[in-house]
């Protein structure tokens, strides 16, 4: 190595030790403070709700090693809740970005309106030309339909679909009421699809299905799975360092930063589930070497099914922050373990960390000694602390909004997660080896190594990346988010559309994480520069001063 | 941009491709929003309240709290009843509001659920404490569209809350129809400037445009109080702006209290405007003030100022009835040419009240209801306009055609000012006329040649 090279490794290793300290570190909030909100909290319920409510809400702790979180049970009816319903997950986060695609959705027109464009898909077209992204596609049904039923509707809506756009595929997205009168949606799209000979999937991912948008995330990934994935036999195979990125939707360009920084490693991107994603990609995502799972919520039963069928082995990563990046790329390196591969990765890390820490270093100045909270998605609440961290900002209060136990736990957790009545109504797909192309990369000393250091097919969940005294909060509702500002009063909150404004009200800047304030990319090196002015913006910005008129002070 | 759009017309029987419309119960949840005090309610899967909260604060960018039924599987099959009684548990042990209003929607309307005998139930079995109003409206969303949602829940608020004493009161209801927060202001000003007492509802000022302050408010201080429903049933008359939003609740009152009642256009443009102004000369037996007449004569004067800009320009106009009604009337007036008029919604009072406009001054023009902006799109591409007035979906046409573009309607995610400068009245006209005609004039400045660059327009 040149002396170069190694003074940019001890500033990386400093970097990564500042950020390390400021995540490990217990909450700047006192004890007392703590325990009384969450008392106070959960007794302003009704005695049973409370009860409920107080197994969702945990003080981080430690030292005692298997802390539990209750995640994935239903709502409380009445509770001002942030969650969405199974069709958002379904049509709304994981298919709908696939962007060569016509997604139809099958139901009153509401649904088909809400879920277009919203979560930002950005898509760019390959050399077909065709990207109907900026479409949206709906039966449009009515009354007639509801009550006579609306299968010839959706054979016609498929076969105009296919006459006016041409697709290499559609997909067919039930709503609420779709269900309820039974339309076999899987018939009419297995029949349309015979009829015009290309793919049309469908998705029962009717509303009411499941707790939250989890469930369709699964009923997406079982979709894609059964109907992409490995579709493309004659699909040849690809030398070199390739990986599908999972459960990574391209909000804001993060695909195409994350991608950027992979290509210049030599690493390959065969197909994304799904930002960016298109249907041709997905069909040969079989051939990738390894997965990359970013959202281990949305995506992880599709790494599972693939490595069970192809034997294609899966990471879980983290490109949100600096030192997540650096880390998960080494981690990709550790699998791979070509000297070359590594050499060229480390290369690429002290370039880009060079060049990101000249631009990081007066924003840190500012954020430095910063709280956050944090109420995101089934991944972002624990990718986001990182990103934080780096920029010396402490995440004291943290909760997913659809999460299941494994995400906070780890996957330790799983054989302990109780199956109840409303995850048994999602289709859990038995997979088998492919006998002809289960084909794990890697040998078998290898892989055996690989499990061993738990690089492969782990998770270890938010809760062990939270120091003392912090909290995590399952499912937050408006009345338990409303105490937390007024007893903690953090200053900054990263949370969705719905709370975005309650919260600013309050005069707390918060930061949108689901679609980033229409900002971005806030991913890998480049990423992590751009949060970082978009945080000192809000954070920073002279108009809070002036919430309170001068005479009142 | 909308690459995939052919100029060649498809007939569509099925597929519907960039609605011009959405579903009932988010209308129903924003009407419900203009009681002051008011919680609404979805009585639902959580997606819709999700959506709906999420598609009205993106618009308004203000805090929409709305509570949900949380359906799952399990009570789809065995019915709701359950699910809003623990909700309503659930609401007034938390948050306490005055007054939930209840909106059903596909799903729960699909099964059945019977909302007046659960609200009764309730009522009886103490769920709902004394004091508290809770209302509902039926609001599938296979049925009509936001619109259709809006109106069924101010007809709620009538047919729940106006009572007629026996004693008449010299006041007017006023129902301003499904507009901005700042039109309902706006309105609001023209009636106390003339020194009449009235009713408005629902009323969204203050509710959907709150100040900051550095404290929230869960029930900020806007909105029609329930008090002042209760005394519609007794007063003069009831004034209703925009046929498709406001003819129910007029209607439903004067048939539940005898009110009589006046259905207007939405006050966009002089005439129409002119003609609530004699509406209310006629009710109140008075005459608008200098202020009001005077507003008036600004209007009137920047229109024939400007005119020659508008002057046979081409415009494409999309949006709900009540709006694009008026709007193309106060266009026709300026001599600009709308010519592909459409909505999303099924109206017979925009087929007919269009066509009058337009039937003698622009024959050729498409006026088209019940259609979708794929459709707008692909006539546009036929043939080509100077303007394209729309909600913000209309931006995606406006950069695939290069088309010169005035945001108008509901929702506007992209852009500010629609919550806090109103568009309808004297003064609201004149606002949404300059801001048309000034993107015209940008639109020269970008295109002329240097040579044939203008200081003065």
């Amino acid at each position: 190595m040149t002396d170069t090279a190694r003074t940019q490794t001890d500033l990386e290793r400093q970097i990564a030790q500042a950020s390390q300290d400021v995540k490990q570190a217990p909450s700047p909030i006192d004890q007392n403070t703590t325990q009384t909100a969450v008392k106070d909290i959960v007794e302003a319920y009704p005695a049973k709700v409370g009860k409920k409510r107080a197994k969702h809400i945990v003080v981080r702790d430690p030292n005692q090693p298997e802390q539990t979180i209750d995640a994935n049970v239903r709502t409380t009816p009445g509770i001002i809740t942030q969650r969405g319903c199974a069709f958002a997950g379904c049509k709304g986060v994981v298919v709908g970005p696939i962007g060569d695609v016509v997604h139809i959705v099958h139901g009153p027109v509401g649904c088909s309106y809400y879920s277009w464009l919203i979560r930002r898909n950005q898509f760019r077209a390959r050399a077909n030309g065709r990207n109907f992204v900026n479409y949206c596609f709906t039966t449009d049904l009515t009354e007639h339909d509801i009550v006579f039923g609306g299968m010839t509707k959706l054979r016609q809506a498929i076969q105009e679909a296919y006459d006016i756009f041409q697709p290499p595929a559609i997909t067919v997205h039930s709503t609420c009421p779709v269900g309820l009168i039974g339309d076999d949606i899987q018939g009419v799209s297995r029949e349309m699809s015979e009829k015009l000979g290309i793919s049309i999937v469908a998705f029962n991912c009717e509303g009411y299905k499941g707790v939250s948008q989890s469930a369709g995330h699964h009923i997406a990934n079982n979709g894609f799975f059964k109907n992409w994935v490995g579709t493309n036999e004659a699909a040849e195979e690809v030398e070199g360092y390739t990986v599908n990125l999972m459960g990574e939707y391209n909000i804001g360009g993060d695909t195409w930063e994350i991608e950027r920084v992979l290509e210049k490693c030599g690493i390959e991107v065969i197909s994304k589930f799904s930002g960016d994603g298109s249907y041709d990609e997905a069909t040969e995502s079989h051939l990738a070497k390894l997965n990359l799972v970013m959202c281990h919520r949305s995506i992880n039963y599709m790494a599972d099914m693939m490595e069970t069928k192809f034997g294609i082995p899966w990471i879980k990563v983290n490109f949100i922050g600096v030192n997540a990046f650096a880390k998960s790329l080494r981690k990709i390196a550790e699998v791979f373990d070509d000297p070359k591969l590594t050499e060229r990765i480390e290369t690429v890390i002290a370039e880009e960390m060079a060049e990101t820490e000249a631009q990081l270093a007066t924003y840190r100045e500012r954020l430095t000694g910063k709280t956050v909270f944090l109420f995101v998605g089934g991944s972002r609440a624990h990718h986001y602390q990182e990103l934080f961290a780096d920029l010396g900002m402490k995440t004291v209060v943290a909760g997913y909004e659809f999460a299941h136990r494994d995400d906070y736990e780890g996957r330790e957790a799983l054989p302990n997660i109780k199956i109840d009545a409303d995850s048994r109504n999602i289709e859990e797909i038995h997979v088998k080896q492919d006998p002809e192309r289960y084909k794990p990369p890697f040998s078998e000393e290898a892989l055996a190594k690989m499990e061993e250091n738990k690089t492969l097919k782990d998770y270890k969940g938010m809760m062990p990346d939270m120091g003392e005294g912090t909290l995590l909060v399952d499912n937050i509702s408006h009345h338990e988010l409303d105490v937390l500002i007024e007893r903690f009063k953090p200053d900054l909150i990263g949370s969705g559309i719905k709370d975005k404004y309650v919260i600013e009200k309050l005069g707390i800047p918060c930061k949108q994480l689901h679609n980033y304030d229409y900002g971005g990319p806030f991913a890998g090196f480049r990423g992590a520069v751009n949060f970082a002015k978009d945080v000192d913006l809000r954070v920073n910005t002279p108009v809070w001063k002036y919430v309170k008129a001068p005479w009142l002070n | 941009m909308l690459d995939a759009t052919p100029t060649t017309l498809v007939e569509r029987k099925a597929l519907r491709v960039n609605p011009a419309k959405t579903c009932q119960p988010i209308g129903a949840m924003y009407s419900a929003l203009g009681i002051h005090g008011c919680l609404p309610h979805s009585h639902g899967s959580q997606g819709c309240c999700s959506y709906h909260r999420s598609h009205l604060t993106r618009h308004f960018r203000e805090p929409i709290m709305a509570a949900t039924s949380s359906f799952t599987e399990g009570t789809a099959v065995f019915g709701g009843g359950a699910n809003l009684r623990q909700a309503l548990k659930t609401i007034y042990q938390l948050y306490d509001p005055p007054v939930v209003a209840i909106t059903t929607t596909c799903l729960s309307e699909t099964i059945g659920d019977d909302i007046p005998t659960i609200i009764r139930e309730a009522t009886e079995s103490g769920v709902i404490p004394d004091g508290k109003t809770v209302i509902h409206a039926n609001t599938p969303s296979y049925v009509g569209c936001h619109i259709t949602g809006w109106s069924n829940m101010t007809a709620s608020m009538v047919k729940y809350l106006s009572e007629r004493s026996g004693e008449s009161r010299n006041q007017v209801n006023l129902i301003p129809g499904y507009v901005e927060p700042s039109d309902t202001r706006e309105l609001k000003q023209m009636l106390a400037t003339w020194g009449i007492d009235a009713v408005t509802f629902p009323d969204t000022s203050d509710v959907v445009d709150t100040p900051q302050t550095g404290h929230f408010q869960m029930y900020p201080q806007g909105g029609t109080t329930v008090e002042a429903l209760k005394t519609t049933g007794d007063s003069l008359a009831t004034i209703a702006l925009g046929p498709e939003a406001s003819t129910q609740a007029a209607i439903a009152l004067e048939a539940k209290c005898q009110v009589p009642h006046h259905i207007l256009d939405l006050p966009i443009g002089v005439a129409a405007t002119d003609r609530l102004v004699q509406t209310l000369m006629e009710v109140t037996g008075t005459q608008p003030t200098d202020e009001i007449v005077n507003a008036r004569g600004r209007l009137v004067d920047v229109m024939t100022d400007m005119q020659s800009y508008l002057y046979e320009k081409r415009v494409a106009i999309a949006g709900d009835p009540d709006q694009v009604v008026p709007l193309v009337e106060m266009l026709v007036t300026c001599g600009a040419k709308p010519v592909y008029v459409i909505t999303g919604a099924e109206s017979k009072y925009f087929r007919d009240r269009t066509q009058a406009i337009l039937g003698e001054t622009v024959p050729e023009a498409v006026i088209r209801d019940n259609e979708d902006l794929f459709y707008l799109h692909q006539l546009m591409k036929q043939e080509p306009v100077d303007l394209l007035i729309s909600n913000v979906y209309g931006k995606y046409i406006a950069r695939a055609e290069d088309v010169p573009f005035v945001r108008y309607g509901w929702p506007i995610l992209d852009r500010v000012g629609h919550s806090y400068f109103p568009t309808l009245g004297y003064g609201g006209s004149l606002h949404l006329l300059c801001t048309i005609i000034n993107t015209l004039l940008d639109r020269k400045d970008r295109d002329d040649a240097d040579e044939t660059f203008e200081l003065v327009l």
